[in-house]
Parts: C-alpha cells; sequence; structure tokens
C-alpha cells in the first residue's frame, strides 16, 4: 500500500496500522535527502502550506517549516500573537479566510482540544495536527516512533513507558495510541494526580514507582514538566519531583543495564531529567530532532499528494 | 367568544382521573362540557382522532435571556418555542441581565408575556446579581410574583449563604432550586470526566462535583428546613442522595433533563459544541439512573434546562463555547421515544412529569380537565413519527443536538388563555 | 493483458546485456570515472548486470548506484498517482564522474527528467549518458537514449512488459496489449 488511508493527520488513534508503517518506512528516503549538499526536493512545489500556531513553539514550528521548504512548497506563517486572533477573530473565521485563500495545507497548533476537527470540518485543506490541547501530537509520536525503531530495530513487543504529566501531555496521548497499535507493550508512570480518568482502559500499565517502571522498561519517553502550569495544585514541587520520578544517572546505574531515553523537548534539565542522562551514551534525543524533519516531510509528502 | 370543540381526543388526565375519549367543548377560556358526539352551534369543530389531550405540559427551567441577550432568545420566541413544544407554561431562570432579583425585572417579565397562550413564571435569583454573596429581597420577589428561587447557572457554593436561603426561604413554600456543582472542582471542566475525556484530552467535570454538593445540600435541608429542589440532577449518586432524602421524609424534589436520559459522554466525540452543557453528558450508567429515578418518583420532573445560544456563540472550538443547548421543541418527542416506548413511565406518569408536578413544585394553580375549569391543555400525537429539523424551530437560536434524528410522539398543539395554537 | 509478441527471450537478453557493455565501455574509453546508476525499480537490476558484466571485461567494476525518482515525478505533485517512495542508496561522490543512467524501457521520458532532476541535486556530474533496453517511442519531451538495446515501434495500447530474474523468474521482454 502507498498511499494513506486517511486524508488528515489529526492524531493516531484509531489510525491503521498500515498507514503508520507507510509513514515510517517513507521516513527513511526524506532522511537520505538531508545527508545531501542539495537538501531538497520538488515534491510539494507549487503547494501552499500554512503554519497556522495559536499556541508559542519555536521548535515545532522550525521542524515543520525546514520539511515545508525542504520538500519547494510555498510557507506561510501565521502566530497568533501577531494576528487578529487578538482582536477577537474567531477559529470559524480563520477558517473561512484560510478557505478563501485557497491553501492547500494547513499545519496547525492550538491550545484547544479538537480545534484539528473544527477546522477540517470547515475547510478544503489538508490538516496536519501539531498539537491540540491535551489531545493529540500526531508527528511527535510518529518521530518518537521512528527513533525506537532505529535503535532497536522493531516497536513489536518492545516495552515502552512514558513517564510524567501524563493528564496534561498530547505527546503521551499520541505516543500511546501509536505504539499500542504497533504491537509495543505501553505503560506509563507519574503521581496519581497527574493521572487521567480510567488510564488503565486505554490499554497501558500504569507504574507510580519509577524504579520498577524502569525495570519493565526497553525504553523511556520523559515528559517534560509544565513549570507554568502544574507545580502546587498537581503535586508540591519541582524539587519533590525531581526526586520521586527524575531520570538521574544514579537510577539509570541502579538499573544496571542499557535504556533508550527520548524526551520531547525543551529540557528542564534537573528536573525531570539530568544533564548527565540528556546528554548520555542511551539517548536519542539529538536523533529525535532530526528524525522530526524526516518524519513531517513524509507526512507532508503523503497527505500533500495523496489523490481526492 | 370564540367556541371549539375537539373532537375523539384519547383524554388523559391523572389529576382528575380521566383516561377515556370523548369530545371537550370550550367557550372563551372555560371548559364548557365533555362528552361524547358534541356539537355546540358556532363551534369550530377540531377533529384529535388518534391524539392525546393531556392537562397543558409545564416546562419548569427554561432560559428565555430577556433582558438583556435578546439575540438569543427573547420572551416573545421563548413562548413561542414552548407553544411548538406543546407547553402552555414555562418558568424561566434569573441568569439574565439585569439579573431577576427585584420586582421590577419580574413586572418586565409578566408584561412582556401579556397576552401569551403560554404562561411564563419568573424564578427569581437567591443571592443578589446571583454573585452568591448576599440574599435576594426574598420577600419582595415572592410578592412579585416569582414561583422560585435560583442562582442557576451557578451553584449557591457559600455554606452560610446556602443555610440562610432555606432558612429565611422557608418561610414562603417555594422551593430553593440548586444547581449543584463544586467550582473548586469544575473549574475548566468542559465534559464528563470518563473514559472519553482522557481520550479526547478535554478539561473534565467530575461527578463528584454534582454528587458532593447535593449530599452536602441535603445535609443542610435536613437540618434547617425549607423546600430543596434539585436542578438538572444527572448522576447515580445526586438520585441516590435523593431518593435516601426522600425516604427519610425530606421535602425534596428533582428535575430532569431529556439529554440527561437520552444522551451519553459518548456523543462528545467529534467535539461538537451542540453537546456541551452543563452539567455535562454523563455514562450509560447515569443515563439508567435517571430513568430509574424517572419511574421511581425521585425524579419528580422533567424540565429541559432550554439553553439557546446563537450559533457565533456556540460555533467555536469546544473548550470555547458556552454551555447549553436548547431543548423545548423536542422534550415531547424524547420523553415518550426513551421513557414511554421504553416502558419506563406510562402516558398518565409521564404527564405527571411534565405537567402535575412541575406546576405543584412551583405553586402554580393546579389545573384539571373538567368542566368548568379553565381551559389548559396540550394536544400529543404519541404514536407519530419525525424527523428533528432545527431550521424549522420558533426558537431563535439552533443549538441542538437532536437534528436530524427520528423520534416518536411530537406535540400538535395547545389551547390556553382562550388561545389555539396548532401545529401543521 | 495479452502477448503479442515476444521481443527478446533468455539467451537473447544475456547477448544484448554484453552488447551494451561493450558499447558503454568504447563509447568512453574504459572504466575511468564511470559509475552506474539504475533507476528504481527495475532499472535497479538491469544496472547491477551491465556493472557486474563490466567488471568481467575490465577486471575492475565501476561505481553503483540506484536512484528513487518518486519525490521528483511530475505526476506525483498533479496527484495523479502516490507510488511508494523507497531509498536512493547512492554512496559515492558523483561529481565529476560520467554517469550510466539506467531504465528498462524508454517511453514519454519523464521518467529519465526526474531523474537528471534528481541527480543535478545530488551533485554536478561530468556527464550524463542513458542506456535503456527498449526504446518503445512516443517520446512526450526532447529525450534520447545513448545506449539502446533493441528499439520497437508500439501503439498507444501495448506495453512492453520486461520481466526479470531477480523479480519474476525468468527474463524475457514481450510486447503486450493492454486494451480490453
Amino acid at each position: 500500500m502507498s498511499s494513506l488511508s486517511i486524508p488528515h493527520l489529526l492524531g493516531l488513534q484509531n489510525v491503521p496500522k498500515e498507514d503508520i508503517n507507510l509513514i515510517l518506512d517513507s521516513t527513511d528516503s526524506f532522511l537520505e535527502i538531508l545527508e545531501r549538499p542539495i537538501k531538497k526536493v520538488p515534491t510539494l512545489q507549487g503547494k501552499t502550506v500554512v503554519n497556522l500556531f495559536f499556541e508559542n513553539s519555536t521548535r515545532t514550528r522550525i521542524s515543520f517549516e525546514l520539511a515545508e521548504r525542504r520538500l519547494s512548497a510555498d510557507v506561510v506563517n501565521f502566530a497568533a500573537s501577531s494576528s487578529s486572533v487578538k482582536k477577537g477573530e474567531t477559529l470559524l473565521d480563520t477558517a473561512r479566510n484560510i478557505e478563501a485563500m485557497k491553501v492547500d495545507i494547513v499545519v496547525m497548533r492550538h491550545s484547544a482540544a479538537g480545534a484539528g476537527h473544527f477546522l477540517s470540518e470547515r475547510c478544503t485543506s489538508r490538516f496536519i495536527n501539531a498539537g491540540d490541547g491535551a489531545h493529540e501530537h500526531p508527528t511527535q509520536a510518529l518521530l518518537d516512533m521512528c527513533t525506537i525503531r532505529q535503535k532497536h530495530g522493531t516497536l513489536e513487543g518492545l516495552n515502552v513507558c512514558i513517564i510524567g504529566d501524563i493528564a496534561h501531555s498530547r505527546v503521551a496521548r499520541s505516543n500511546i495510541y501509536g505504539l499500542l497499535s504497533m504491537g509495543a507493550n505501553v505503560a506509563v508512570c507519574g503521581p496519581p494526580s497527574m493521572f487521567p480518568y480510567d488510564l488503565e482502559k486505554l490499554g497501558v500499565r500504569v507504574f507510580t514507582d519509577v524504579d520498577q517502571a524502569l525495570q519493565f522498561s526497553d525504553v523511556i519517553n520523559v515528559l517534560r514538566i509544565q513549570l507554568e502550569r502544574d507545580a502546587g495544585a498537581d503535586f508540591p514541587s519541582l524539587r519533590e519531583y525531581h526526586n520521586t520520578f527524575g531520570i538521574t544517572r544514579r537510577r539509570l546505574e541502579k538499573l544496571g543495564r542499557d535504556i533508550t531515553v527520548l524526551h520531547p523537548g525543551p529540557i528542564n534539565r534537573g528536573v525531570e531529567i539530568e544533564s548527565e542522562v540528556a546528554d548520555g551514551p542511551g539517548s536519542v534525543i539529538l536523533p529525535q530532532v532530526t528524525n522530526g524533519v524526516a518524519i513531517r516531510m513524509a507526512v507532508l509528502y503523503l497527505i500533500g499528494t495523496r489523490a481526492e | 367568544m370564540a367556541s371549539f370543540v375537539f373532537k375523539n381526543a384519547h383524554i388523559v388526565d391523572p389529576v382528575s382521573g380521566l383516561d377515556t375519549v370523548k369530545d371537550i367543548h370550550v367557550t372563551g377560556d372555560v371548559i364548557a362540557g365533555i362528552g361524547d358526539n358534541l356539537s355546540p352551534a358556532g363551534a369550530e369543530e377540531i377533529d384529535l382522532r388518534g391524539a392525546h389531550i393531556v392537562p397543558g405540559l409545564c416546562d419548569m427551567h427554561v432560559h428565555f435571556r430577556e433582558p438583556g441577550f435578546e439575540h438569543k432568545e427573547d420572551i416573545r420566541s421563548g413562548a413561542a418555542a414552548a407553544a411548538a413544544g406543546g407547553f402552555t407554561a414555562a418558568a424561566c431562570m434569573p441568569n439574565t441581565d439585569p439579573v431577576i432579583d427585584n420586582a421590577a425585572v419580574i413586572a418586565f417579565i409578566f408584561d412582556r408575556a401579556k397576552g401569551l397562550p403560554v404562561d411564563v413564571y419568573p424564578i427569581a435569583a437567591i443571592t443578589k446579581g446571583r454573585k452568591g454573596e448576599a440574599i435576594a429581597p426574598m420577600a419582595e420577589l415572592r410578592e412579585a410574583g416569582a414561583v422560585g428561587f435560583s442562582d442557576d447557572g451557578s451553584p449557591v457554593h457559600n455554606t452560610k449563604i446556602l443555610r440562610t436561603a432555606l432558612e429565611y426561604g422557608s418561610m414562603f413554600d417555594v422551593p430553593i432550586i440548586q444547581h449543584a456543582e463544586d467550582p473548586y472542582l469544575f473549574s475548566g471542566g468542559a465534559m464528563n470526566e470518563s473514559i472519553v475525556s482522557t481520550e479526547l484530552g478535554l478539561p473534565a467535570i467530575s461527578r463528584l462535583s454534582e454528587d458532593a454538593i447535593v449530599t452536602r445540600d441535603l445535609m443542610f435541608t435536613e437540618y434547617v428546613g425549607g423546600r430543596y429542589h434539585l436542578a438538572h440532577m444527572s448522576t447515580v449518586g445526586a438520585a441516590q442522595a435523593v431518593r435516601s432524602a426522600k425516604s427519610r421524609g425530606l421535602r425534596v424534589t428533582s428535575e430532569v433533563a431529556p439529554h440527561h436520559f437520552s444522551l451519553t459522554d459518548e456523543e462528545v466525540r467529534g467535539y461538537d459544541s451542540n453537546v456541551k452543557m452543563n452539567p455535562p453528558l454523563r455514562r450509560r450508567d447515569d443515563v439508567i439512573a435517571m430513568k430509574e429515578a424517572l419511574k421511581d418518583g425521585t425524579a419528580d420532573a422533567i424540565a429541559t434546562d432550554h439553553a439557546p445560544h446563537a450559533g457565533f456563540e456556540k460555533e467555536v472550538e469546544f473548550v470555547y463555547a458556552p454551555f447549553g443547548i436548547i431543548g423545548l421543541e423536542t422534550a415531547v418527542g424524547l420523553s415518550v421515544t426513551e421513557l414511554l416506548l421504553e416502558n419506563w413511565l406510562t402516558l398518565p406518569q409521564l404527564v405527571e412529569k411534565l405537567s402535575t408536578n412541575p406546576r405543584r413544585i412551583l405553586g402554580l394553580p393546579e389545573i384539571r380537565i373538567a368542566e368548568g375549569s379553565k381551559a389548559n391543555f396540550s394536544f400529543l400525537d404519541i404514536t407519530a413519527q419525525w424527523t428533528v429539523d432545527v431550521q424549522r424551530f420558533q426558537s431563535k437560536s439552533r443549538n441542538s443536538p437532536y437534528h436530524g434524528r427520528t423520534l416518536t410522539g411530537r406535540p400538535l398543539g395547545i389551547f390556553n388563555n382562550g388561545q389555539l395554537v396548532l401545529h401543521r | 493483458m495479452k502477448i503479442l509478441q515476444n521481443i527478446i527471450d533468455e539467451h537473447g537478453f544475456d547477448r544484448m546485456l554484453s552488447r551494451l557493455a561493450h558499447e558503454i565501455l568504447e563509447r568512453n574509453q574504459g572504466i575511468g570515472n564511470l559509475a552506474i546508476i539504475g533507476i528504481r525499480t527495475r532499472g535497479e537490476f538491469v544496472a547491477q548486470r551491465l556493472a557486474a558484466r563490466i567488471k568481467e571485461i575490465e577486471g575492475v567494476g565501476p561505481d553503483l548506484g540506484v536512484l528513487d525518482i518518486t519525490l521528483y515525478r511530475d505526476d506525483v505533485r498533479q496527484h495523479l498517482r502516490q507510488p511508494e517512495v523507497r531509498v536512493t542508496d547512492i554512496t559515492f561522490d558523483i561529481a565529476d564522474k560520467h554517469v550510466i543512467l539506467v531504465d528498462d524501457v524508454l517511453f514519454t521520458g519523464r521518467t529519465v527528467r526526474a531523474a537528471l532532476n534528481a541527480l543535478m541535486d545530488i551533485g554536478r556530474t561530468r556527464s550524463i549518458q542513458l542506456v535503456v533496453l527498449v526504446d518503445r517511442g512516443h517520446r512526450e519531451l526532447p529525450i534520447r537514449a545513448d545506449f539502446i538495446g533493441k528499439n520497437v515501434t508500439t501503439s498507444r495500447g501495448q506495453e512492453i512488459r520486461v520481466r526479470l530474474r531477480e523479480v519474476d523468474d525468468i527474463d524475457a521482454i514481450d510486447l503486450v496489449s493492454i486494451e480490453e
């Protein structure tokens, strides 16, 4: 199969395994392009891509923008603070404007869960979700899975644990849906006050002890603790979080074997992860970034050239 | 003076005990006679073969948005929606602007409703401005015509205010109607807390919020006395608490909205803001508990919590959309489809929930279908199948999740205040 | 699909490849700076065989690579097709090389056009020469082959079907009819 079964990438929940495989398999050819002196192919020439970012995110936007430009697409950036959203323009009006400007692909990040569904139902453009509230961040999970597969050869049967504020994390949700589809054994770890309701019903094992979680895992994905939001209400302090759940060199030494470490970035060094671990031998954080551009190129290619 | 004879309708009146097919002759706004083959001179004949006549339905929880938010609805359009839904009376909530917390606003509402076939009864605020800080002048409001008190839209959370409202309010023999919610647990929530909210990544409202406040409120009612009415009950826990309170003899009543006995939180998948309301759609267990509550009397009334919002207000991101859906024009259809057809209630019991009990709780004059009584009835066809088309609604707003759905049971019209309203 | 005529059978195949290898070496006066690059998919296998044949003749093999041109196709951009994109595998520097581009059939010329664009993006070659097993005419672009196995006149309702031992169990080139 060489075409996606879905017209938009709004999330990984209910996305067939074949689609995920197609994206992961296509990524190799885009990685090769990133090795060339001329890192560009004409595939999306003449197509217009709008990066609709209602929420601040330099790194994700840059990653998408690089991917778009390397496919020769025309790129337009829309950052919320500089836009009419502040003046009260609704998402619906934004949608209508996009439609009128005949944009081919919209890459959107928004703070409201379901914002991608809202727009994709009202515009004919193709949609790629770059993060909608706490709901999904599919390209992040795809690049995570790509990175894991590069290192371990397969996702099937692998023990992967996601550590952190699961309740508020779209990275966690997309990873859970994607990894389960690909046959991995998925677990989560964190303080109970950061678990969403009925979490086990998603099909994951739940740990509240990070050492036990490490013993289970071949791979860990360490989530960023949101400094802006959580301290005080969902857990007492960053210090306590670090002492209870922080991934430190000592913890990994105690484990006594290798373990692959992912992090979606940006890293809060000294909180959820120690510098030595982030820069250490098991860390694949930098490959995640490289793979991120290639994955996004693969997604843009597959969504952008898909027949009607 | 206009005169009508309604022929061949099946009359069901739980108050007078009538359950029979007869003709009803009405002169002006009084029932002149009930019998067989009536053909009084000068009376317009309306053939209602196959239909039912019941005492006029009363929706004890609507939001007519006037004064202040007339772009969503106003008293006339709201009353038209009520009539279209088969209701002859509606009690409107005080979250208007200005709030119904003084006699002048009550007089305004009665004035705006003058001459309509639907009786509009204002519910006044419990606290001034609905701010939850100081009790509103209940005596003045009662005197002006308020039929109950509520801060609906918001809970009365301050325990001292709650106590005073129940105690002071007990003088008036009107219900203190509580929107049961804990503002700390509620904060930012957009849907019921369940596996669905977990999957969708939406901020969630735990049923703890309703259960905890209802339980607390009932303890206060037991200690202090007074009459407590739970608005839009929606959870297993709340139903259990109310059931237990009633069995202990407390003066507690409750209502359920049709969306809480017909839809679950699974509807929220798809992020359509037409399924966003407060209390939110709950789980399957809660829906069944609402039907059981209606069946065993724990829930006294069906009330729609008709909450109109303009299209541009609702057509935004789910988390930013205002809470509320309209309900007047689908209440009968949903009640027949979900309760009558599934044998949770008989027709007389359904009439009690939609007419007899709401009127009794609000202290409205009892209506009965009997010679000499004021003519106040609803005409229903409980077998008709119809597809909901929101574009044909009388309400100014369209925020209903039932568009396109086929329901059984539709209102055919009403007769009240000497006026006949028939839907074709 | 109906076979109308067999163009080349197993024996003819080997002879044709030998002849082409000799032609390439003669034109380029030996193997120096030569690189054989096959266009996926079947061009890859033909390129491998040509490289092996050249090695037999010269004693040393030329650089060998595979080119995937999916991302350069103009029909992909038009949403007409979405073939599977696979990896381009060229591990040597193509700068200053004489690249021998290899494909099985030359038809409209669009595939070769895309391959030329891809090669240009990878590096600046000294020259690019094209070798094909069959030239079936009907060019839509000004593209021509330098080394041709066989010229075959075809109509639009026909196709040249190339089967290769590596994927099809047999070497054969047939003219087939694709009309109903």
